[in-house]
């Protein structure tokens, strides 16, 4: 990349971008025969009891902005708009690809796997390949190890996409060893896993079951990652894939010093029940995980977000903007005022750049 | 401050809103049951454009499963992070001294009086068949 003046950054690298299908239809030419009938016929399954819709009501229609919708379709839908709206107006030039509908949750594993095979083909052709600020992320059907790691090996290489995505809410603690062909194949193929909020793992989003209200349920995305966390370092995840990076998108990230502070606390009185962990977890977080900005973090005093962002690292954060969806933040004024020159270029492409090696 | 002539009165009917340039400003007025409230059109928040989100009316509760709906009190909600801004005052509703809007004063004359100079209006082209929308900026 060419040598850029500090302050003077050429423009955002946004690492959570949300496309969605116009209809169902896109995803036909990418579904074999028998996955398209079978999707006509029983529909998907994730894991929670409704069929259609979600647990918790959003807040707006699609969870969108409300200035984000094209004049057909759904928010995120238009890549007309998306390149107008989002990558012009905020001079965009990496935006990374988040498809979240269909998720990799799906109860059926071999649809999951034959719906996440056609999705990230349907980006290829629909999106990337027209657009080259937009890259994009493997979709893989996480709760199935083998199968996510054949959608990686399939993928590796193509350089239009630049991470491995799945849901933070899986169905067992994400460290747990069925999910680690999913790390090695990541490592291999030398991308980084993004592990964005939602998803559903079939237990109440609390660990005291159900909340009453959507606003807790966004309270509590931030404690199903930190659980995450904790347990990929306690399986040992990142000993065993030293190329195992971790990316968190969408959990704010002023809790994460604490986590660190609280799993350094632990492991230095019970370091013996995990004798495969070698180091602080403080360290493997300092060193292998990077977290988005998104929603940012505000205090009544703002110079806080700053010192949590200091804390955790002004090299870890990376700016991402959740469009088209109604907690979008805005690159120009979204971050903290009081960030300097240096460090805003940092977290709005630096960190971007370096971690997908761009 | 001065008057100036923003909207003929028919182009923004009940329930509508519009957007308008004046002196420079992007301003949105709404018309709430024929009476008109003018915001600067920018969220304080992260900036976005007021004029893209949903007119409607604060609910509050005096406890737990209370619903209060008071009709006059309308409030324009953002359409990116749905903060919500009193139409009268700009003020926001969760922190009203920290967070605010700037609103307008608003008047409606017609062509006639204002050809006659009753306020001090910036000029504009009026008729005196029409009826029109005026903003103190």
């Amino acid at each position: 990349m060419p040598e850029v003046e500090v302050g003077k950054s050429a423009g955002v690298i946004d690492c959570d971008i949300h496309p969605t299908l116009k209809s169902e239809l896109d995803l036909k030419p990418y579904l074999s025969q028998h996955w398209w009938h079978y999707l006509q016929t029983y529909g998907q399954r994730t894991r929670q009891a409704l069929i259609k819709g979600t647990p918790y009501p959003k807040m707006s229609p699609a969870a969108a902005r409300r200035d984000a919708w094209p004049e057909n379709g759904w928010p995120g839908s238009d890549l007309t708009l998306m390149r107008r709206q989002h990558l012009d107006h905020h001079n965009i030039t990496m935006g990374v690809l988040n498809p979240l509908h269909p998720s990799g949750g799906e109860l059926n594993p071999d649809l999951s796997a034959a719906l996440c095979r056609a999705t990230n083909d349907w980006i290829l052709e629909n999106w990337t390949r027209h657009e080259p600020r937009l890259k994009a992320s493997i979709l893989v059907p996480y709760e199935d190890g083998e199968a996510s790691r054949r959608e990686i090996d399939k993928r590796a290489g193509d350089a239009d996409f630049v991470q491995v995505l799945l849901l933070s809410r899986t169905s067992e603690p994400l460290g747990n060893r069925r999910y680690w062909p999913i790390f090695e194949a990541a490592s291999e193929a030398n991308l980084p896993v993004a592990m964005h909020v939602f998803g559903y793992s079939g237990y109440p989003i609390t660990n005291s079951g159900w909340p009453s209200y959507y606003v807790e349920e966004g309270a509590n995305h931030p404690a199903s990652c930190q659980a995450s966390i904790a347990s990929v370092i306690f399986e040992g995840v990142f000993d065993r894939y030293p190329n195992f990076r971790l990316l968190v998108i969408e959990a704010g990230f002023a809790w994460l010093p604490a986590l660190s502070w609280r799993l350094d606390k632990l492991w230095h009185r019970m370091r013996d029940e995990v004798p495969h962990v070698k180091r602080p977890p403080s360290e493997y977080i300092k060193e292998r995980v990077w977290i988005s900005t998104q929603p940012m973090e505000e205090a009544s005093r703002p110079h806080d977000v700053v010192s949590a962002m200091n804390d955790i690292g002004m090299d870890r954060l990376l700016f991402a903007s959740d469009y088209p969806h109604w907690d979008f933040d805005d690159p120009k004024f979204g971050l903290p005022p009081a960030l300097n020159a240096e460090q805003r270029d940092l977290v709005r492409s630096g960190n971007a750049r370096k971690l997908y090696g761009r | 401050m001065a008057y100036f002539v923003a909207a003929e009165i028919d182009e923004i009917r009940p329930g509508q809103r519009k957007l308008v340039q004046v002196n420079g400003r992007d301003i949105v007025i709404f018309n709430v049951s024929g009476s008109f409230y003018a915001l600067h059109n920018r969220c304080p928040h992260q900036g976005a454009s007021l004029c893209d989100g949903l007119l409607t009316i604060a609910v509050t509760s005096k406890e737990p499963g209370i619903y209060d709906f008071d009709e006059t009190r309308n409030v324009i909600r953002c359409p990116w992070h749905a903060w919500e801004f009193d139409i009268r005052t700009g003020r926001s509703w969760c922190e009203p001294n920290r967070f605010r809007v700037r609103s307008y004063k608003t008047e409606v004359e017609s062509g006639e009086k204002l050809l006659e100079g009753r306020l001090a209006v910036q000029s504009y082209p009026v008729r005196t068949d029409d009826t029109y929308i005026l903003i103190d900026v």
